[in-house]
């Protein structure tokens, strides 16, 4: 509690999160508090916790519902952490002790599609940063979930800045790094938060690889060595079907999440982004038939027609990722062209090793919107077709009736440099406010 | 008289680039020479022409001849000369070129382990001129730049007050503050963590204090040598690089650059410049909303940096976008730097915007990227601002300099154009993708290979 009180980041939402961020009525907690000072203190916190009510109104001079064309004068109502009603102000009447909140614009809660928050922490020292383990460059057994510190100040960092879901995990760097998570940014612990425990392997291509390990020192022995743990990993998987148990192998756990993702249960969400680089991301996955994620791909705007061909979702870089290395030729027009090409995509905040520690998918979207992007296409690309391609669109990724109540207030156009959120809200409990 | 030393010195070096340049074809002269690539009058009409120190005129015309700005105004006021070239701008706005305080394009270093203390050194001389991000700067509007080496010294050099006019030799992109002195650039110093390291270097703040100090009384005592040598040779000390440069310091000609971010360092900064009476710019200044008034007490000016997240390293973990409205507010004199690569210079008017964001004014956050940072290179006499006299740099925006539908359109320096969106080539400059297939160092160049800008 003190680490929120200090922290300039997080001042009002720190409280609202710390105290009511679970949507569990603060009263059953506090109940347990014996000390006569500690309720006052509660009581104080209470009154500036502005989260007491689980009925909301939320009005809009613009609503992006992500279901149609979005709403002039538009209301959601939300009720008990859910989206109770949608409409425009003309046909619903706000019920009574609805606690009422406006601004110019509301978007449903925005989804980062890949990041390393939560195991990456913002003092950048080494105990805040578990998103690379480098004595194995084949590692396919991590589990996000077991590094994943909900509290951690960059999660809530994002959550002010309207991000309401991450897909988060291991960072890019090994050929296999880690499973990958996807968690709501509010949450006191990574149960709470959690929305899908296993995504996708991490797998990365390229030169990434050979700054962290001797071994692969290349592109292809990298590959080699992948492809390599993939066939053993299709043998074990064909032995733990056998319908003999006896004839089943011993549990192995990196071979298990191979194959699975052999098996089409997670992603492999692969890291490439030279064009020869893609361009054996897309060999490797005709070859095994994984489902895939193109994540990266500085260079995919000379790749178009072999992407659209492959029929995978591109995870883009963030639009202003620094122009070396592997990166040197990204774009900040290549979303648009994206979506000119037919090829579905998504943002992401990526991994940072320095400053920015995180980037912000809301800021990388403004971007690409600056130069040539459909603000429509960049609103889905971080809403509604995150939502589906994670599988969880019954629960995220628009406003609609019975949908989580994460949703975004904004003081202006949600891509203007000098507009803001100004309220956040995560299961329909308000997680951030602008003061 | 130490005085004349340095200045002789390098007024010799300047009459030799002077002489070269003078017999070279290529468009571009340093502010020495007196002639410019500019040979007809330019006007640009139709724009919002905002001056920054002055007036914005929604109808404007600004009028450009030999590398200066003759004229601007209401279009009602100002008289097109009857040779010029029209530019119209109809629907555009129109802003002086952006002056950054703070950056790392170039491809230049700096001192190297041997110490920690490196006054001699000079990025002057590791600079490439045709480096892309230089390219990628005029994209994002920048016209004049202060150029740095790192922070990883208590000093670690010479930093490099350039304009970016395309060139292969560095001189011909320097902005001479002074033509007496010469000098071209400010001194870089750093406090804090970044300089700790194993000797020689300090291994604590207070040792790094305390090797700061030693060094500028060593200077003290140099320029006292030479003060009592007067007119005697004999009795003048041997010629040292580093000293001299610190008594340009000590003499106010050359401006000290110092990186600090903990709101201790920024304070302990001020003690020192203050002590040997130097002038300052405070860089970074992650703090600064911890002791704005402090600051602003002191009278140093600050270049500040916007980032989009916190933390990244433990002296960054308060970086708060409410610096800008907070320094507005106590009357600091303050500016927004890229630190390229840190932050991109193609996106520099993005910084002031979210400082805009926070609830900074529109009227500092224009000078907080021209005028106020030309005030912290001492070259607010030539850059900064659209006023008659001034050299003409300026850019044409597609709109609003704080939106994020604005494009750069054009970038002009010293009344040539050297940027422009609309062709191809150099629009992968703003977009991305020019390093492939072969990369742009050897491409074609506005007003570069054709010698001025009619082309």
């Amino acid at each position: 509690m003190r680490f929120f009180l200090m922290n300039p980041f997080s001042p009002a939402g720190a409280f609202a999160e710390s105290f009511a961020g679970t949507g569990m009525p603060v009263s059953i907690r506090s109940a347990a508090v014996k000390t006569v000072t500690m309720l006052a203190i509660l009581a104080i916190l209470l009154v500036m916790a502005p989260t007491a009510s689980t009925q909301i109104a939320v009005t809009a001079d613009t609503v992006y519902t992500m279901e149609g064309e979005p709403l002039v004068n538009g209301v959601v109502l939300i009720r008990d952490g859910k989206i109770e009603r949608v409409g425009r102000a003309s046909e619903i009447a706000i019920p009574d002790g609805y606690e009422q909140f406006a601004g110019a614009v509301v978007t449903p809660g925005l989804i980062d599609s890949r990041s390393v928050v939560g195991l990456a922490g913002y003092y950048n020292q080494e105990h805040d940063q578990d998103q690379l383990e480098r004595s194995n460059a084949l590692q396919p057994d991590l589990r996000a979930i077991d590094a994943y510190n909900a509290r951690e100040e960059l999660v809530g960092f994002l959550r002010q800045n309207g991000i309401t879901t991450v897909h988060t995990g291991h960072a890019p760097g090994a050929i296999v790094s880690g499973q990958t998570m996807v968690a709501k940014t509010s949450g006191r612990t990574v149960d709470e938060a959690l929305l899908d425990s296993t995504t996708a392997l991490a797998i990365t291509l390229g030169p990434g690889v050979r700054n962290q390990f001797d071994t692969p020192g290349t592109r292809s022995k990298g590959i080699a060595m992948l492809r390599q743990e993939l066939i053993r990993a299709a043998e074990y998987a064909e032995k733990r079907r056998h319908q003999d148990p006896d004839q089943r192998p011993g549990r192995d756990l990196r071979l298990d999440a191979l194959a699975d993702m052999l098996e089409g249960r997670i992603f492999a969400l692969v890291t490439a982004h030279q064009a020869h680089d893609i361009m054996s991301a897309l060999r490797l996955q005709r070859e095994f038939g994984f489902p895939m994620l193109l994540e990266g791909a500085s260079e995919a705007w000379m790749l178009l027609d072999e992407i659209r061909e492959a029929d995978v979702t591109v995870i883009l870089h963030p639009s202003m990722v620094r122009l070396r290395g592997e990166t040197e030729n990204a774009s900040l027009t290549t979303a648009a062209k994206l979506i000119e090409a037919g090829i579905p995509f998504v943002f992401q905040s990526g991994y940072e090793s320095y400053v920015p520690k995180t980037r912000v998918v809301l800021f990388e979207a403004a971007i690409a919107v600056g130069f040539g992007l459909d603000r429509m296409d960049a609103l889905r690309a971080l809403t509604a077709t995150p939502a589906q391609l994670f599988g969880l669109d019954h629960r995220l990724g628009s406003l609609a009736e019975g949908k989580d109540a994460d949703l975004v207030i904004f003081n202006g156009d949600p891509f203007e440099y000098t507009t803001r959120p100004t309220h956040v809200f995560v299961n329909g409990v308000l997680s951030y406010e602008y003061d | 008289m130490m005085p004349n030393r340095i200045p002789t010195f390098l007024s010799v070096l300047v009459t030799t680039f002077s002489l070269v340049l003078l017999s070279w074809t290529a468009p571009f002269f340093s502010p020495a020479a007196t002639a410019s690539a500019q040979d007809s009058p330019v006007a640009v009409t139709g724009a919002q022409i905002i001056t920054v120190t002055g007036q914005t005129y929604e109808n404007g015309t600004l009028v450009v001849h030999e590398g200066r700005i003759i004229a601007v105004g209401d279009a009602a006021d100002v008289a097109i000369p009857a040779d010029a070239e029209m530019v119209d701008a109809s629907g555009k706005v129109v802003m002086p070129g952006l002056v950054d305080s703070h950056s790392h394009i170039g491809e230049g270093d700096g001192g190297d382990r041997s110490a920690a203390l490196h006054p001699d050194v000079r990025i002057l001389d590791t600079i490439n001129p045709r480096s892309d991000s230089f390219r990628r700067a005029l994209a994002g509007g920048l016209t004049s730049v202060n150029v740095m080496p790192g922070s990883g010294h208590l000093i670690s050099g010479q930093t490099v007050y350039l304009k970016l006019r395309p060139a292969n030799r560095i001189e011909d992109m320097l902005i001479i503050v002074d033509e007496e002195t010469g000098i071209y650039g400010g001194l870089k110093l750093a406090n804090g963590t970044n300089p700790l390291r194993q000797p020689p270097f300090p291994g604590t703040r207070a040792k790094s204090a305390a090797m700061v100090r030693a060094e500028f009384i060593k200077a003290q005592e140099y320029q006292a040598r030479i003060q009592a040598a007067g007119d005697d040779p004999g009795r003048m000390p041997a010629r040292d690089l580093a000293l001299e440069t610190l008594v340009e310091v000590l003499q106010g000609k050359r401006i000290v650059h110092n990186h600090t971010h903990r709101h201790d360092d920024v304070l302990t900064a001020i003690r020192l410049a203050d002590e040997f009476g130097y002038r300052m710019v405070l860089h970074h200044v992650t703090d600064a909303w911890k002791v704005a008034d402090e600051i602003a007490a002191s009278g140093y000016p600050a270049s500040i940096i916007y980032i989009d997240s916190p933390g990244g390293k433990l002296e960054a973990i308060n970086l708060l976008p409410k610096s800008a409205p907070i320094l507005e507010k106590a009357g600091v004199d303050f500016g927004f730097h890229t630190d390229d690569p840190i932050t991109d210079s193609r996106l520099f008017l993005r910084s002031p915007a979210f400082g805009m964001r926070e609830g900074l004014g529109r009227q500092k956050a224009l000078e907080s990227v021209t005028i106020a940072n030309a005030r912290q290179m001492d070259i607010d006499d030539r850059v900064g601002s659209l006023e008659p006299g001034k050299d003409a740099d300026f850019i044409i925006l597609s709109g609003d300099p704080f939106s994020v539908y604005t494009r750069v359109e054009q970038t002009w320096i010293e009344g040539v154009k050297v940027w422009d969106f609309s062709d191809p080539e150099d629009r992968r400059f703003a977009t991305g993708g020019h390093k492939a297939n072969g990369g742009g160092a050897h491409g074609h160049r506005h007003g570069y290979h054709h010698g001025h800008h009619h082309h």
